[in-house]
């Protein structure tokens, strides 16, 4: 009896993910959502520029690399093309709440009917290591030895609450994968903001805080720890907005 | 013949890029280009087609990767100073040889510049815009018909060579009002085995990526674009002679310049001297043939430009500096009159091709 298998929507190579990197987990919980909703031949996935630049490598489906920060300019155009698809976007920090942020709000402001995946992990990982949108004040970083100074660059991006003030957007919420409880949430998350698109519902967004041990200067271990220490303190885990449910209330 | 009806530039643009197929076009507002956005807010809905106003002119190109991706004919417009904003997915439209069109309805630059009719994108345009080894199809219309026919030509070419084409046009060509006929015969389009449209569980994925990290990769994917950029220079190279038998003046200019140089032309055949016209209609590829020929009798040429000369630097190329190449220009939003290009022809044909 097999128990536990790779995802169909997760192709057989390995990931260029360093140790302990929560990027992993999140593409397998994005593949085993594709394959339960049965929608891998039907979809279309966007890679950003950043750490997860060659997930067109990894997911089965079909893929486009967007230009840093354009991944739902892009989305847009897809799905504009052809309604019937499905388009999801996966992007981090730097591409999606700094050089891509007014790619990002007005996509959420028009309502489009795509999802993403947003990894927070309050670094810049592919160039090594440098200062974010989402670094933690005091958090050092290449570009920010001495850590960051608000005063100086001013505060994170808190993406969430932020598009919560966008009429357009359907459901935003903060997730985190630094233990199997906020991991099984992760999921549940991501499958609702996949299932809100097939609903015709639009714009669904899951901020997911992930980790950066290699340029956090931390053990995978005690990365993780950080997440729970620094990273949920200022950047509280819950659903943001959630207008069909809303509505229902009402 | 067809009916004619009477349009402006921009709008033939747009009613010809329907006509072609195109259902998508997302766009963001700048003079003197806006009326293609504005056609195309009013026709698209009708027609089953989208039409979006982009939150920039980088969100606007990307949202054309994304249905040139998507495998569907597309298009966006801008000026001058929003074609620069562009730049970024343009290259990486290149780089993912992806298919589309794009127009520039020039104005002056630099920066903000101005808004009235310029040439002065035409680097830009023929050397790529972006960053990187690539290049557009450029075409110039130099009448509303053309613009309409380029076009429709632009669509084609960009389909069957799987790169981006350009109108390179400018604000008269835009503003102005023609009689055109719209009555063309549309080319099915090819297949597009490589868009994105979802695998259906029946074939390997497929990507859309510029990204190459293995650098003797990326040098083949450069070597094998650039073939196919010479097979197109040797099959789709366009250009119109006028008065060239002959000529020992030859003026070379494109869109309206090419018009104004017409003129000039002609005032100059009344008065007995030898003028003819090479008008470039794609300007990449670049014409170099009909420049190279005429060096054979032509004692001087004049590159007529609303630019402070930058076409003037592929005659040269072209026709391999055997003959004295002079610059008759205006610049910054100014047109030059057909008296000012007669008396460039006038001074030329008085020095016997001496500089």
């Amino acid at each position: 009896m097999i128990v536990f298998e790779r995802p169909h929507a997760l192709i057989d190579v390995p990931l260029h993910y360093c140790p302990g990197c929560t990027h992993g987990i999140v593409h397998r919980l994005v593949a085993e959502v594709i394959d339960e909703l049965g929608i891998e031949g039907n979809t279309i996935g966007i890679a950003p520029v950043g750490c997860s630049v060659m997930a067109y490598n990894y997911f089965n489906c079909d893929m486009i690399e967007a230009a840093h920060g354009r991944a739902p300019a892009v989305a847009t155009g897809v799905k504009r093309a052809d309604p019937s698809k499905f388009v999801f976007t996966y992007q981090g920090d730097g591409d999606l709440a700094s050089i891509g942020m007014a790619e990002t709000v007005h996509a959420a402001a028009r309502n489009e009917n795509i999802s993403i995946v947003f990894i927070n992990n309050a670094i810049y990982g592919m160039t090594g290591g440098q200062m974010a949108p989402t670094s933690l004040p005091g958090q050092i970083t290449q570009t920010s030895p001495y850590g960051r100074d608000p005063k100086l660059c001013g505060y994170p991006i808190k993406v969430c609450e932020m598009l919560s003030q966008v009429d357009g957007a359907e459901y935003l919420e903060r997730v985190a994968v630094n233990n199997v409880k906020n991991i099984r949430n992760a999921k549940k998350a991501i499958k609702k903001a996949f299932q809100n698109q097939l609903d015709g519902k639009g714009f669904s967004l899951v901020e997911v805080i992930s980790s950066c041990p290699t340029n956090w200067g931390l053990t995978p271990q005690n990365a993780l720890k950080w997440i729970d220490e620094k990273m949920i303190p200022y950047y509280p885990l819950g659903v943001y907005k959630d207008r069909s449910a809303e509505e229902a209330a009402k | 013949m067809a009916d004619k009806v009477l349009m402006k530039g921009n709008e033939a643009i747009a009613e010809a890029a329907i006509t072609a197929g195109c259902r998508f076009y997302f766009g963001y507002p700048i003079t003197p280009q806006t009326e293609i956005a504005a056609y195309m807010a009013k026709r698209m809905p009708k027609i089953g087609g989208t039409f979006l106003q982009a939150e920039s002119e980088i969100a606007a190109i990307n949202m054309v990767y994304g249905v040139a991706s998507a495998g569907k004919r597309v298009m966006t417009s801008s000026s001058s100073p929003g074609i620069s904003l562009k730049g970024e997915g343009i290259s990486y439209m290149a780089g993912s040889d992806l298919p589309g069109l794009i127009v520039n309805v020039q104005r002056g630059g630099p920066g903000l510049g101005g808004i009235q009719p310029s040439q002065s994108d035409y680097f830009q345009a023929t050397r790529g815009g972006g960053h990187g080894d690539y290049h557009l199809i450029v075409l110039a219309p130099a009448s509303v018909q053309e613009m309409a026919d380029l076009t429709i030509k632009g669509f084609e070419l960009a389909d069957k060579y799987r790169m981006m084409a350009m109108i390179l046009a400018d604000g008269t060509m835009g503003q102005m009002m023609e009689p055109v006929s719209l009555d063309f015969d549309i080319k099915p389009e090819p297949e597009k085995p490589w868009a994105t449209t979802g695998t259906q569980m029946k074939r390997p994925h497929n990507i859309i990526n510029s990204l190459s990290l293995v650098p003797e990769e990326l040098e083949e994917q450069n070597f094998k674009r650039y073939e196919k950029y010479a097979e197109i220079a040797k099959n789709e190279t366009m250009y119109e002679e006028y008065m060239m038998d002959d000529a020992e003046i030859a003026i070379a200019a494109f869109g309206i310049a090419a018009r104004v140089s017409k003129n000039a032309v002609n005032e100059a055949r009344k008065k007995g001297i030898k003028a003819g016209l090479i008008r470039p209609i794609t300007l990449w590829p670049f014409p170099k043939e009909p420049f190279m020929k005429a060096a054979d009798h032509v004692k001087q040429f004049i590159s007529v430009e609303l630019s402070m000369g930058q076409m003037i630097e592929d005659v040269e190329l072209a026709e391999q500096c055997r003959r004295p190449v002079t610059l008759c220009n205006r610049a910054g939003g100014m047109i030059p009159s057909p008296e000012m290009v007669l008396a460039a022809i006038e001074e030329a044909a008085k020095n016997g091709g001496a500089l």
